[in-house]
């Protein structure tokens, strides 16, 4: 059967992606943030993961304001890479796992939570820059992925509870799945970043590493953080750590932590990277 | 009864609520426009009349026109909407973020090298007075 053998959190900030297609990485400005991922990619090229969960939220590219879903699931066998306003990222194209989508999406809708089903979307640098986080800028994506776009953009978005029991939902789903496949959940987005108004660049080193230690540690408990706290402490964009929980409740209730980062800042936001495991 | 909205004593934070989202629905479709690039050619060749043909209000119009985000903010924009304009503008989200708090570019990517804002007094309107 198919299983969930790790769990993947990183920020996906825009400037990152650009900083590697633009081949800025070892500028002053960027290479401390890049040092904290050659433990992850070395890792990722030993697990050798066939299939990514990857949930990320679109930044009004595939949806504007005439749909607005708050939990849709890819089940193309492709996506393209969006262009977002300055061409697209020269990045490979992501190849789906249409099976495995289809049949999980089955899953979780008898399971209670009523997903939107895509069939045709490009896909923005929330799904891409984590990818090349991780692997870096390969001919092609040696892996597939399985784009799960969760609304942060129009509050409000899932509770933390809801996304937290979401993840239990997915991994049901992908257990009952016959294919013997290794599937990797990454949670992507936050952490602290404000990027509107005058408190424009509010990051909370604090309430980051706090956030951190609690989804390894107790995350049944910060399930029940509600969102005015991750935006009055964590910046109005920082409500997007909500789906850092999706991922952890896909795993184990304990796991093993076996790489953390943290970095400010990318632009305007602070960067945090996990890497959690299921016991074997 | 009316809705709890227990973000509104948030210092310099707009949410983007429904109530915001119904407001600015038309603004923010024309932001979104100029993710193709030809509306993008045609939005700089005339601004004024591609927002005319947009549906917003003469108010919406006037702070796209000057640029004033904190003012598309409080008619309804979102900034990952109205960050189509600022890639329109060939401007970096940083100096596009940095616009709206008053801070010069180059102030405001000190503060965010130095660790960014701090939350410390930035928590409940009124706090630092």
């Amino acid at each position: 059967m198919a299983r969930i053998t790790a769990g993947v959190a990183t920020s996906h900030v825009p400037a990152i992606g650009a900083a590697v297609d633009l081949g800025k990485t070892k500028e002053d400005y960027w290479a401390p943030l890049f040092k904290g991922y050659e433990f992850s990619k070395q890792w990722i090229a030993e697990e050798k993961p066939d299939v990514i969960f990857l949930v990320y939220n679109d930044h009004a590219t595939a949806f504007d304001m005439k749909f607005i879903p708050t939990f849709a699931i890819g089940c193309a066998e492709r996506f393209g890479i969006a262009d977002e306003g300055w061409g697209s990222r020269p990045v490979p194209e992501v190849i789906g796992h249409a099976d495995l989508a289809w049949h999980m999406s089955q899953s979780i809708i008898q399971d209670d939570f009523d997903l939107t089903l895509i069939n045709e979307m490009d896909v923005d640098h929330g799904l891409t820059v984590p990818l090349t986080l991780m692997y870096g800028q390969p001919e092609a994506w040696p892996v597939r992925v399985i784009p799960f776009a969760v609304n942060v953009v129009l509050y409000p978005p899932p509770s933390g509870r809801r996304c937290y029991n979401l993840g239990k939902a997915i991994r049901r789903a992908v257990e009952s799945f016959d294919e013997d496949l290794n599937v990797q959940i990454w949670g992507t987005g936050g952490m602290s970043h404000q990027l509107q108004g005058p408190r424009a660049g509010l990051i909370n080193k604090q309430f980051d590493a706090d956030f951190m230690d609690r989804l390894v540690m107790e995350p049944n408990e910060l399930a029940d953080m509600p969102h005015v706290e991750y935006m009055r402490e964590a910046g109005s964009e920082g409500v997007e750590l909500v789906m850092w929980l999706i991922m952890r409740g896909a795993l184990d209730d304990k796991v093993n932590e076996l790489h953390r980062f943290y970095h400010v800042p990318a632009s305007n936001t602070a960067v945090g990277h996990l890497i959690l495991e299921n016991s074997k | 009864m009316a809705l709890d909205k227990p973000y509104k004593d948030i210092p310099g934070t707009t949410v983007f609520d429904s109530t915001k989202a119904r407001e600015g629905y038309r603004l923010n479709q024309f932001f979104y426009s100029l993710m193709k690039a030809e509306n993008r050619e045609r939005f700089l060749a005339d601004e004024s009349a591609y927002l005319d043909e947009s549906g917003i209000s003469g108010e919406q119009k006037q702070a796209v026109l000057d640029r004033d985000y904190n003012r598309v903010i409080s008619l309804g924009g979102n900034v990952y909407f109205f960050g189509k304009l600022f890639f329109t503008d060939e401007q970096s989200f940083e100096i596009g973020a940095a616009s709206m708090t008053g801070m010069a570019p180059q102030e405001y990517r000190k503060m965010m090298v130095s660790g960014g804002r701090s939350v410390e007094g930035n928590r409940y309107i009124g706090e630092q007075d």
